[in-house]
């Protein structure tokens, strides 16, 4: 069979939609177009008996109660809810929240705007590995701790933190534990039971769903979560997020979660086969180096630096054949280098160096042997016309360099 | 983001990559840059003596596409230029020639400097006073 190209190795970005998803939702935008919340006639029912069951879809994902699923317009709308959320309805328990300085933007940011509103919050560095530390976190705990906020598996490395020691550390202090598990679902086993999670953010676009739809799971027993709404007005999702149901979105998501539920097992034993194969392949090259805690980390990601080229320059070698992302600076508007990477203890050097494989449902095999053919050339034809390549093979330390900055 | 094709044409097929022996009195070596902004470019310039003339210049990037084609341009222009005619060569030209976007004229200050930075160490090898950049 031939290969098609470009290849999508992007896919922490976001994922293709499943045509099954697809064929799912298309009456939802035609002849089954009713508000779910119209009570009084049968279009109404019918789009409220599809939202039903689409959380129920959801649900069984993730191990939870239909009822604890509130639909949101993604996860970003989802870590604002559960974050602004959590600060506005426990603000006469405390106004402390722990995170960690790897967490994704949707959630910093977040913290950054409560801290505004006179929120205190702790940045959890992380080690090497972008694992957090545990006793940090735990010394991190004071009096007016109301949340704890810690991601599933990170957007850049894939790293997976250890979400059950967390959550113990959190129910012991009587603290909430919130995760943004937005890589997480769908790709590896997520249960909200046993792993102990009282919030969860995650979005449909991450897995083969609709772009548009997301969700907050609310916890409604032991302990009862509740979360100020931020969006006003008629009172849906049971009052904590107001707004016309996107019902075309919404059954989307869950058809997504089920085919995910079904294949997830499978396909991340694909996956991590893949993965390893292109990570094994890539690491020929001398002075290429994996990323984050590969024990402990999402099957479809890989994060690799290259030492002695640059990222931006990397990808020009290939970008209109293989669709991947950089660590590095130039690939921004900000001009700095990815700041998950730095919080690794990375090098500005290597951090800019780093290219990020996303593999997805339809990747394939062939697609990996071109990607790791066409890097492989890249990176030694770059090297050649690098002088740092060529004071490393002259044994120049490069660290004792004075540059020139600008 | 898209690249103009004169940048990708020099990305793909860079002129002049490569080292000169910067053991002789006659090549001056510019190495500016550093690795953590995510460029470093290398520009050397051989001069002919008699002639006073730039007779051979290399060049090697570390650094995104458009770094790598202005230092490729600037060695281009550099061959059959006098050191002072070298020395007048503008970051604006570059960005004119190669159409960089706003964002990527630093990559043209760069070249600019590895060009000065090329001559001063050619000029101070050879005794001279190094030239002041007009900025």
């Amino acid at each position: 069979m031939e290969l098609k190209l470009p290849i999508y190795l992007d896919n922490n970005a976001t994922t293709p939609m499943d045509p099954r998803v697809l064929e799912a939702m298309l009456p939802y935008f035609t002849d089954k177009f009713g508000n779910a919340a119209s009570r009084n006639h049968p279009f109404g029912w019918v789009a409220e008996e599809a939202v039903d069951y689409a959380r129920e879809q959801v649900a069984k994902l993730i191990n939870a109660d239909p009822k604890e699923i509130i639909f949101t317009s993604g996860a970003t709308e989802a870590d604002n809810l559960a974050l602004k959320g959590v600060f506005e309805m426990y603000a006469s328990k405390g106004n402390h929240i722990i995170t960690c300085v790897t967490e994704h933007k949707a959630v910093l940011d977040t913290c950054k705007h409560i801290e505004k509103l006179g929120g205190q919050v702790t940045y959890l560095p992380v080690q090497e590995d972008g694992l957090i530390d545990l006793n940090e976190l735990e010394k991190a705990i004071t009096d007016k701790t109301i949340l704890i906020a810690i991601m599933y598996g990170n957007n850049e490395i894939g790293v997976v933190q250890p979400i059950r020691e967390i959550s113990t550390i959190a129910k012991k202090h009587n603290i909430l534990f919130f995760t943004d598990a937005t890589q997480a679902v769908g790709k590896i086993p997520v249960d909200v039971l046993a792993d102990g999670i009282d919030m969860m953010a995650f979005s449909g676009h991450k897995m083969y769903g609709p772009k548009g739809v997301g969700v907050l799971y609310v916890r409604r027993k032991n302990p009862r979560v509740k979360v100020t709404a931020q969006m006003d007005g008629g009172g849906h999702e049971r009052g904590m997020r107001s707004g016309t149901l996107n019902v075309p979105g919404i059954v989307g998501l869950g058809k997504a979660c089920e085919i995910c539920r079904l294949e997830m097992a499978d396909e991340a034993a694909r996956l991590s086969q893949l993965r390893d194969y292109l990570e094994t392949s890539l690491k020929e090259l001398e002075e290429s180096y994996v990323n984050g805690n590969v024990n402990s980390r999402l099957p479809h990601v890989s994060n690799i630096s290259f030492k002695y080229v640059e990222g931006e320059g990397l990808m020009m070698g290939f970008n209109k054949d293989i669709a991947l992302s950089s660590g590095s600076a130039c690939t921004s508007a900000s001009l700095e280098p990815s700041y998950v990477l730095k919080a690794l203890g990375l090098g500005d050097d290597l951090a800019h160096s780093s290219l990020r494989f996303g593999l997805g449902r339809f990747t394939t095999k062939d697609q990996i042997d071109y990607t790791i053919n066409a890097i492989k050339n890249t990176v030694t034809k770059l090297r050649e016309m690098s002088p740092l390549w060529e004071m490393f093979k002259e044994g120049v330390d490069l660290d004792a360099v004075e540059w020139s900055h600008h | 983001m898209a690249y103009s094709e004169k940048v990708i044409d020099h990305y793909q097929h860079p002129k002049n990559v490569g080292t000169l022996d910067k053991s002789k009195k006659n090549v001056g070596t510019g190495l500016v840059g550093a690795p953590e902004c995510g460029d470093v470019m290398r520009l050397q310039i051989e001069v002919d003596d008699t002639t006073g003339i730039i007779s051979d210049a290399k060049f090697k990037t570390f650094g995104c596409g458009s770094a790598i084609a202005s230092s490729s341009l600037a060695t281009e222009w550099l061959k059959g230029k006098t050191v002072d005619q070298a020395m007048a060569i503008d970051n604006m030209d570059i960005v004119e020639e190669l159409n960089l976007p706003p964002v990527k004229i630093h990559c043209s200050v760069l070249a600019e400097d590895a060009i000065k930075a090329a001559i001063n160490d050619y000029r101070s090898k050879n005794g001279l006073e190094p030239l002041e950049e007009k900025k």
